[in-house]
């Protein structure tokens, strides 16, 4: 500790430590983070702020924006709670049971993860149009899925399934078995032991990945706009908006646009803290 | 294995609810194939579907989709840019690792909040606030074209877009499990004698090497496959500043799917092989935090 005394010019911000390289490795991430995010993340926000209230509002609030949000958060909103079910089913199937080639569907849960998004979204769209592998089943029960916000909620959904087969995974594999068994030998049912013994202990994970597909789905452009089919205020989605508003050099619509987009992200990141410590608290409640 | 249990417990493990009943067993198959029903037809489909439009019309058609010219000057575009960018997101991410899982300090969580973010945001907001400081109207926009610099529609504006999007994976590998590992050994090594590079390079990196290789190659497969912040940036000009992504949506647009989908393929490979060297850097014992 008798290094903490000698007057050195870091120690006004970090503890005292025998090892070197605090200065570069700091100096160098900070200018390295300053550079990419906060200084275009400034010009975003004052880009925004430049613009006057009524000029921002009419921007934001205008019917193409309007049904841009509906498509982009209904569509995600969907796609997450399609998710919290076959996500739960898959990640309880991965962990629970033992089938041939087990590992290799494991392996694949990441595939989204992997695969370009342009790629998953032209695939999407030949699987499901009129006369693709799967579609061509659907329209005989006259679904449509290409280019409706049907054909959205799809890509959407496949977006979002690692996220939350990965969060679960854990969750699931924690779950108390004896428990679990006690539970059965007193005579409780399959969907009472689920009810009271499985969902309290992977509900934190599932609100987790709910909340990480649903923010994930959200910003997603690639592999939507291709079976967007991108009708204005009907299948268009926000980040096309965006993209369509910079095409046209209106910079300050689509910055507002941005904001916006902006503080959805940063509600949804406050929320899965939320849900963390939330989770965190009741792990210890229990324990005691 | 059943033969070594008694008979009476055997009878008794088999009459308990929830165990080898009839329903155990039908809830059981029933899960798997929902599982893999809705698996095959979000995932194994679609994967398909990019090998069968390709080979559509035979061999001979999927080689000369990469005859073309601008075909070939995307694939070279996006290797050069994930050779740029691959590197220099390495560097900050052993960087960051150091300085966030060695030192305690002020405004260490703001440090992984800015981390994290890109990962939080739309990537066409990623790609659109370097339009905003770089483009024609954005903050140095008229600097820049006095100066006959190009930026945005040019190689720089693809690379920054794509360090901005992909940043985050080894920084994000590497932060919980150099702070799990601890820093005993570097201390032992320093106190030791040896210097902060030996240390670095000789005890630290053989440490976390899984964890390196496990974010570089994430970290590539995303820069090799970026769509969105990519095609903000890119101005789409065609052999120029096409991407294969881009190009994918050119081609398709065009009604070329044989074209769209062979680059595709690619990529899909690339998907795969990332897959393969994630399982087996998992086999190693190697687990994400």
């Amino acid at each position: 500790m008798a290094r903490g005394n000698v007057a050195r010019p870091l120690t006004a911000i970090r503890q005292p430590s025998v090892l070197p390289g605090f200065g570069l490795t700091f100096g160098f991430t900070t200018f390295f983070l300053s550079a990419l995010v906060l200084l275009p993340l400034a010009a975003l926000v004052f880009m925004a702020a430049s613009m006057s209230w009524s000029e921002f509002l009419h921007v934001v609030s205008s019917g193409r924006a309007i049904g841009s949000y509906r498509l982009s958060f209904g569509a995600s909103l969907l796609a997450a709670c399609i998710n919290l079910v076959f996500g739960f089913v898959i990640a309880w199937t991965l962990v629970r049971y033992r089938f041939p080639g087990r590992k290799l569907v494991d392996a694949l849960i990441d595939m989204p993860f992997a695969l370009p998004t342009a790629v998953s979204g032209i695939a999407l769209t030949t699987v499901f149009a009129q006369n693709g592998w799967i579609g061509q089943y659907l329209s005989v029960l006259g679904i449509r899925v290409a280019y409706t916000w049907i054909g959205v909620t799809v890509a959407l959904t496949l977006i979002g399934m690692p996220f939350m087969v990965r969060t679960l995974q854990p969750a699931i594999a924690e779950v108390q078995r004896d428990l679990e068994e006690a539970a059965e030998t007193l005579g409780a049912g399959r969907l009472y032991v689920f009810r009271r013994i499985v969902l309290p202990t992977v509900l934190p994970a599932m609100l987790t990945g709910f909340t990480l597909a649903f923010a994930r789905a959200v910003g997603e452009y690639g592999s939507v706009i291709f079976i967007a089919g991108n009708i204005p205020k009907k299948t268009e989605i926000t980040p096309l908006l965006i993209v369509i508003h910079l095409q046209e050099f209106d910079y300050r619509g689509a910055a507002a646009l941005g904001f916006v987009m902006l503080v959805m992200s940063f509600i949804v990141l406050l929320t899965i803290n939320l849900i963390h410590s939330w989770g965190r608290r009741r792990l210890v409640a229990t324990a005691h | 294995m059943a033969g070594g249990i008694p008979f009476a417990l055997r009878e008794e493990l088999a009459s308990r609810p929830g165990r080898e009943t009839f329903i155990a067993e039908l809830v059981r198959w029933g899960l798997v194939v929902l599982s893999l029903g809705f698996l095959g037809a979000l995932l194994l489909a679609p994967l398909a579907t990019v090998f069968a439009v390709a080979f559509e019309h035979g061999l001979a058609a999927y080689w000369s989709s990469f005859a073309d010219p601008d075909t070939r000057a995307a694939i070279r575009l996006t290797l050069l840019t994930a050779a740029v960018v691959v590197p220099l997101n390495t560097a900050f991410g052993l960087a960051a690792a150091w300085c966030i899982a060695k030192f305690e300090f002020k405004g260490k969580s703001f440090l992984i909040t800015l981390i994290d973010l890109p990962l939080a945001i739309s990537p066409v907001i990623s790609g659109m606030m370097f339009v905003l400081l770089f483009g024609l109207q954005g903050w140095f926009g008229a600097w820049l074209q006095d100066h006959d610099i190009s930026i945005i529609f040019a190689l720089p504006g693809i690379i920054l877009a794509t360090m901005l999007v992909t940043f985050p994976y080894v920084a994000r590998e590497l932060i919980p499990l150099m702070q799990q590992l601890g820093n005993d050994e570097e201390e032992a090594a320093i106190t030791m004698g040896a210097g902060g590079w030996m240390t670095f390079f000789r005890v630290t990196l053989p440490k976390v090497r899984w964890g390196l290789i496990y974010g570089v190659i994430l970290c590539n497969a995303r820069a090799m496959g970026e769509f969105g912040a990519v095609s903000v940036v890119s101005g789409h000009i065609r052999g120029l500043t096409d991407t294969m992504p881009l190009t994918i949506e050119i081609l398709y647009q065009q009604y070329n799917f044989v074209g769209a989908f062979a680059v595709a393929s690619l990529l899909t490979l690339l998907a795969v092989v990332t897959l393969l060297i994630k399982s087996l850097v998992e086999r190693t014992g190697y687990k994400r935090r």
